[in-house]
């Protein structure tokens, strides 16, 4: 299916990619990007939003159990990691908060209405082509209405099947197993149904008993060893099952795309390691389903994107430790969505947009005291895009209607926001462009907040951020030595108001959510890209990011953790990945970096976390017998097995294996 | 060699290790000193500990110190005392006491009660008790109640326990199965009477107290009280007082009178007395409590502090803080008085996951100082030389 090596595609992508293109009339996330000949020597797309991409090779060969592991090396980006495959893996973007993060799944966001927090650990990276992050919103303005509402971004690309010449089909077979006792088979075969409709099936499944071995060890003031101990990880397997399937069709001037998506896991929740317990009881059965169509047409200068999508999320919830109250909970989520997108082009330098979206969210649970609440969601966006010479804009409003109905119980009253964005870039020179933004979002109340037993308070308000941003781009592809650079650096303030906190009420944790929070938050995201060719056939890639993030909680001058940094946010963090090719053979070294932080809001020495940093390192080598490509990729994470806890007593694995082998045709 | 690339290696590498420092070896919880000076160096009473419950998950259960020989304050002392032990104290301590040279700390969700050395903090072992809730002592044994019982009749609902615990051997000798979660115990003439809470099985809650033939060590009676209850003390006239929470929805919090009809062997409600109680105290005649209660229409905590006499179970009191301070405790969680001087201690567990603070008032009612302790400050035992 290749027609040029996989390496010279991956720099071409690296070149041309490295910022997400915002050329396309369709919808972005699906055209077919990879005219793989073409790209090498194009110029860099100046992008008006500050956006971070990872895509194709590159992605594959950083060590990287899921998307959440991926998103490691974008700046601005804090991964709370529970450990483990089968441990919980959320993003929070600049600080802000998990709930101000929407995660796009092939053009449509997926939704949590219960927690607002998407897991990211169970997407897997099996058939993912690349992985956006945008601060703000997306540069593209034909987006569905919701895309407008977050804070921050990520957009996350399925593979598209492209054919070349007489090819009517690829399959493609992967294992992978190592530590943990992994077992994680997948297949994907891609069909060419006729000149313009293509399907893909993908399947996967991951079986893991998530033993590792993690070590505690404390010393004296004197030096003296306290402690050091070593124990295996307990309860932290994971059993499940991937299966998607994907239509796409081409039309004339359009193109439409079907996806249904299966989920199953089953897996054991690990729990905190403290004092006398090593080993817990708690299960989860995840079973997330859905389907969802899309549907774009240009007519003229008119063109309108239409997506649908139906979501089924059951959650079972056991706990059988024998030395705890048994509890067996069942949660059932519904969603349905619509959103019609349109814009109209005035003129070539001049687009303006309208898009309107409805969701319905259900959930059920059995648990005492919980109403089962239906909301109803009504967004309405316009925005406009001006491409003019050197100068870019893009702003947009987004108003947003919220109605709860509950069974039995107060409903939070009808909500509306309205939220506007406003971005400009600048091109200074050649390569090199300004730009900035600001921009407000607010995340609802969730389920969760409002309507839990005892603890939901049905009376609260939206949390709102609001964003200012400052930044400089920087990229250039050549030919010659350093045959692609970027450098981009921007500056923020964002502000946190409203915070929807947990707040104690009586006894015995017994909490309620109120909106007590106040944010500051200053930071500087700097990413760096260079691409070396000294010699034919050999590409050398550094990328690099680091960030400085002060997140300060200024909610009231009484409290002891006034103007303290915010419990896991890092001052420094960074990461930095080389890559060297040569002919078939790729070498991969990864290094991140977390700064250190403090595990609750007080900044005292009991509350304090070391920093961490680890090492991966990958090797692959390329196969080719007659049509038949072959891949083997050996991995080692944590390389120099340092002893690390992301989030307080969830301790990570020591050094750890995995390898991969790849037959495709 | 290009100069962009020159631009980077000089500038952005160095910005990355500098930025980045280092891992250290971790070393054991550190001990905090704070000087009060509210010494009284002839009294019998050395000093007090202070259990600090930590929250769930977070491994932060930890001990302070007040020695009133030396006016000294010591904070988080566990772990300096004692650095071998694996991951300090443990998660949530639920309560703490001291019987002959020995101090118990029951720690909740690390399923065991710490066993130290009353006078030196250095531990002495542990008893292993899943779900661990109060400790009592009587005649030599310790008494443990416990969330999960022995013999699980209803795999969802498991009925509590009573251990019991020898304290010189340390081991568990006999254990009984009382109502649902139970809560705090009293032993009175022989007989142990133990606050059933049933907060697990809303809404049905547990509404009794068990009553233990301690000779047998078996549950004899169950007797009807009021929902979800929690705390129980006895006074020197063998009255128990008990306390309900609640269904913090239509039931408010209540707090009950039982005693002995004369002649009878058996314990009544006697009294309903009308206010709110979360946790009290008694010191001679007087019972000393407090009360939070939340307020869905104002999204507050309505917070009541109040005296009751003992004898007349009369309110004489409705504020034991009389010098306004009472404006900052955000949650009070703890209370104790001084069994010599009557002062009067207020633990606030603010938001549960900072550090707390510590109050102590005088007779009076004014504060006559306050520190910082750890998360959640809850439980204080008296410690004499």
């Amino acid at each position: 299916m290749r027609p040029i090596p996989a390496t010279l595609m991956c720099m071409a992508i690296i070149a041309a990619y490295a910022t997400e293109p915002s050329d396309s009339t369709f919808n972005p996330d699906k055209i077919q990007r990879l005219h793989e000949v073409v790209v090498t020597a194009a110029t860099p797309k100046v992008e008006v939003i500050p956006a971070q991409s990872l895509d194709g090779e590159e992605l594959q060969r950083l060590n990287s159990n899921s998307i959440a592991d991926a998103l490691r090396y974008f700046s601005g980006v804090q991964v709370k990691d529970y450990g483990g495959v089968g441990g919980i893996k959320t993003v929070n973007i600049r600080s802000m908060g998990t709930n101000h993060t929407g995660v796009v799944y092939d053009g449509v966001e997926l939704g949590n209405a219960q927690n607002g927090q998407i897991d990211l650990g169970q997407f897997s990276l099996d058939n993912i082509e690349g992985i956006s992050l945008y601060n703000g919103q997306k540069s593209e303005i034909l987006q569905p209405a919701k895309d407008f509402g977050s804070a921050g971004s990520i957009y996350i690309r399925t593979r598209t099947p492209r054919f070349n010449g007489q090819e009517t089909y690829h399959a493609r077979a992967t294992m992978r197993t190592g530590s943990f006792d992994l077992l994680n088979p997948s297949a994907l075969v891609e069909l060419k149904l006729s000149e313009k409709v293509n399907t893909s099936l993908s399947a996967e499944w991951i079986n893991s008993s998530g033993k590792y071995k993690f070590r505690y060890r404390r010393v004296n003031p004197a030096g003296e060893l306290a402690y050091d101990t070593t124990a295996v990880r307990q309860n932290g397997d994971i059993n499940a099952t991937r299966i998607e399937v994907n239509v796409n069709g081409q039309l004339n001037l359009g193109e439409w795309h079907f996806k249904a998506y299966n989920y199953n896991s089953e897996r054991g929740v690990p729990g905190a390691i403290v004092n006398n317990v090593w080993r817990r009881g708690e299960r989860i059965w995840d079973t997330n389903s859905f389907v969802q169509g899309s549907y774009t047409q240009s007519f003229g200068k008119f063109t309108t994107l239409n997506n649908l999508k139906y979501a089924f999320y059951r959650t079972h919830y056991v706990n059988n430790d024998d030395k705890q109250i048994k509890i067996d909970n069942l949660y059932k989520q519904k969603e349905v969505y619509f959103s019609s997108s349109n814009q109209y082009t005035i003129f070539p330098w001049w687009h303006v947009s309208a898009a309107y979206d409805f969701m319905w969210n259900a959930l059920d649970a059995d648990v005492y005291g919980f109403a089962k609440p239906d909301r109803f969601t009504n967004m309405l966006s316009v925005a406009t895009a001006i491409d003019y010479r050197r100068f870019k804009f893009q702003g947009s409003v987004l108003g947003t209607f919220i109605h709860d109905i509950l069974k039995g119980q107060e409903a939070l009253a009808d909500k509306h926001v309205l939220t506007p964005a406003a971005f400009v870039s600048y091109t200074l020179c050649r390569g090199l462009s300004a730009r900035a933004f600001y921009k407000q979002s607010y995340r609802m109340p969730t389920f969760n907040d409002l309507y839990y037993a005892d603890m939901g308070n049905s009376k609260l308000e939206p949390e709102r951020v609001t964003q200012y941003n400052l930044g400089l781009l920087f990229s250039k592809n050549d030919r010659g030595f350093v045959s692609a650079m970027r450098f981009s650096t921007d500056i923020y303030y964002n502000r946190v108001k409203d915070k929807i906190v947990a707040y104690p009420k009586g006894q015995q944790f017994r909490w309620t959510m109120l909106n007590l929070g106040k944010v500051d938050i200053r930071g500087i995201d700097v990413t760096a890209l260079v691409t070396l060719n000294p010699f034919r056939d050999f590409y050398a890639t550094v990328r690099a990011q680091y960030t400085f993030q002060r997140a300060i909680d200024v909610t009231n001058p009484a409290d002891n953790y006034y103007r303290d940094q915010i419990p896991y946010i890092p001052r420094n963090s960074g990461a930095a990945v080389i890559n060297l090719t040569w002919r078939k053979w790729n070498l991969n070294y990864s290094y991140i970096y977390v700064g250190e932080r403090y595990n609750q809001q007080e900044n005292i020495r009991y509350n304090y976390t070391q920093p961490w940093y680890t090492s991966d390192i990958s090797l692959s080598r390329d196969l080719t017998l007659g049509r038949v490509n072959m891949r083997a990729l050996l991995e080692v994470n944590n390389l120099l097995s340092q002893d690390y806890d992301v989030i307080l007593n969830y301790p990570m694995p020591k050094r750890n294996f995995r390898v991969t082998l790849t037959v495709e045709i | 060699m290009n100069v962009k690339k020159q631009f980077f290696i000089y500038f952005f590498l160095p910005l990355l290790m500098v930025a980045t420092s280092c891992r250290e070896d971790e070393l054991v919880v550190p001990t905090e000193y704070e000087i009060i000076g509210d010494e009284s160096p002839q009294s019998p009473l050395r000093g007090f500990y202070l259990v600090n419950e930590g929250n769930m998950g977070s491994n932060k259960c930890t001990l302070d110190f007040y020695d009133y020989y030396t006016g000294l304050f010591s904070r988080n002392f566990y772990s300096e005392k004692n650095p071998n032990v694996i991951k300090e104290l443990g998660d949530v301590g639920n309560d703490i006491g001291i019987y002959g040279s020995k101090l118990y700390v029951v720690v909740n969700c690390s399923h065991k009660v710490e066993v130290m050395d009353a006078h030196t903090g250095i531990r002495i072992g542990q008893i292993d008790i899943p779900n661990c809730r109060y400790v009592r002592f009587h005649r030599g044994k310790a008494y443990v109640s416990s969330y999960v019982g022995p013999v699980l009749i209803d795999a969802n609902a498991p009925k509590g326990a009573v251990f019991e615990i020898d304290t010189a051997t340390l081991a568990v000798t006999r254990k009984v199965s009382v109502g649902y979660q139970p809560e705090e115990m009293e032993v009175v003439d022989d007989y142990m009477y133990v606050a059933n809470s049933g907060g697990y099985r809303v809404p049905n809650y547990d509404n009794t107290v068990s009553v233990i033939q301690m000779i047998d060590f078996k549950q004899v009676e169950q007797i009807p009280v009021g929902i979800n209850l929690h705390r129980l003390k006895k006074d020197r006239y063998k009255k128990l007082w008990v306390t309900s929470r609640g269904d913090y929805e239509s039931r408010p919090s209540r707090l009950y009178v039982l005693s002995k009809k004369p002649g009878y062997n058996k314990m009544i409600v006697t009294d309903t007395i009308p206010v709110a109680c979360t946790n009290m105290a008694i010191y001679g005649d007087s019972l000393y409590y407090y009360a939070t209660e939340w307020n869905n229409y104002t999204a507050t905590n309505t917070i009541s502090y109040g005296i009751i006499d003992i004898r007349t179970k009369k309110i004489v009191s409705d504020n034991f803080i009389t010098d306004g301070t009472d404006k900052d405790i955000t949650i009070p969680y703890g209370i104790a008085i001084h069994p010599i001087t009557g002062d009067i201690f207020v633990t606030d567990a603010k938001n549960y996951v900072s550090s707390g603070t510590l109050y102590c008032f005088g007779r009076d009612g004014n504060k006559k100082w306050s520190v910082r302790t750890g998360d959640i400050p809850a439980h204080i035992t008296f410690l004499y030389q």
